[in-house]
């Protein structure tokens, strides 16, 4: 498995169609899935320091939508959405993730990759666990399409290469 | 991060699963295309192929050494897959930073709601 760190958030590559990011964090599971799962919440944290989360729609149930928008520097819009699949209240989330490029053809709900998050408590901190499982042909298109989640497997599999080859 | 759709880009030569064993072979060190052959267990036309997509973006660099050609990985041009993933997983950092206040708060909140009980 390739690994790599930056900060305390760790990627790794379980498989070629999937990436696992992990996070420890300093609070019990039932706030972070709070925080995870409430809309005026997430905006405070998804857009991370590039901008600002404008909307962001959460339908708590199997089969409600989820979208969050947001306005990066410099204006540009950036937007996902998704559909819950399954819910387990602070212990899992499996939900699907798409990329609206505004430039290219949107990918068939069929073809979005499933996002399953899990909460898991040890002495009053939680690891929360971030498990994209991608189709090889979504994985294709984004990689063509480009867009944030673009090219990540990919790439994660050429980061040791890459590493090994600069020095 | 904008990136063109055509082939020649170094995000498009590793879309595919062969090339990217192809590097993997090259990360070991320089080689013959007849040690590609022998490993991946490929015809030799298919890893020409292969090869020639991956010297077109630059990853991949030959040289004559008498009457063999040798291949080798060049990293620097998987540079912008190296810097695009290194964005990705500043991002989450970023994330998971403003999540820490966001969790701080709610903390100290139940905090006080427990002691108004």
């Amino acid at each position: 498995m390739n690994r790599t760190s930056s900060g305390t958030a760790m990627v790794t590559l379980p498989t070629d169609e999937q990436i696992l990011i992990t996070r420890e964090l300093d609070a019990p599971k039932h706030l972070v899935y709070e925080a995870y799962t409430t809309p005026e919440l997430v905006k405070r944290w998804w857009s991370g320091h590039r901008g600002e989360v404008t909307i962001a729609e959460i339908d708590l149930r199997v089969g409600g939508a989820w979208r969050y928008v947001m306005v990066a520097e410099g204006g540009f819009e950036v937007a996902f959405h998704g559909e819950y699949h399954e819910i387990v209240p602070n212990e899992r989330i499996v939900m699907t993730e798409v990329y609206e490029a505004p430039e290219t053809q949107a990918l068939p709900e069929a073809d979005a990759p499933l996002n399953i998050v899990s909460f898991t408590e040890v002495d009053g901190r939680t690891t929360l666990t971030l498990l994209v499982q991608t189709t090889g042909k979504e994985l294709r298109d984004t990689i063509i399409n480009s867009g944030m989640e673009a090219g990540m497997q990919e790439g994660m599999d050429l980061l040791e290469q890459v590493a090994v080859s600069l020095r | 991060m904008a990136r063109a759709a055509t082939t020649a880009d170094a995000f498009n030569a590793v879309a595919e699963p062969r090339r990217r064993q192809i590097l993997d072979v090259l990360a070991g060190g320089e080689r013959p295309v007849n040690d590609m052959v022998r490993l991946l267990g490929l015809a030799q036309p298919q890893v020409s192929k292969h090869l020639r997509v991956l010297r077109e973006v630059g990853a991949v660099d030959v040289r004559d050494v008498g009457r063999r050609r040798l291949y080798r990985l060049n990293g620097h041009a998987l540079k912008p897959i190296h810097d695009w993933v290194s964005n990705y997983e500043r991002f989450w950092s970023e994330r998971f930073d403003r999540l820490d206040s966001v969790l701080e708060e709610l903390k100290q909140k139940e905090e006080g709601d427990e002691q108004d009980e």
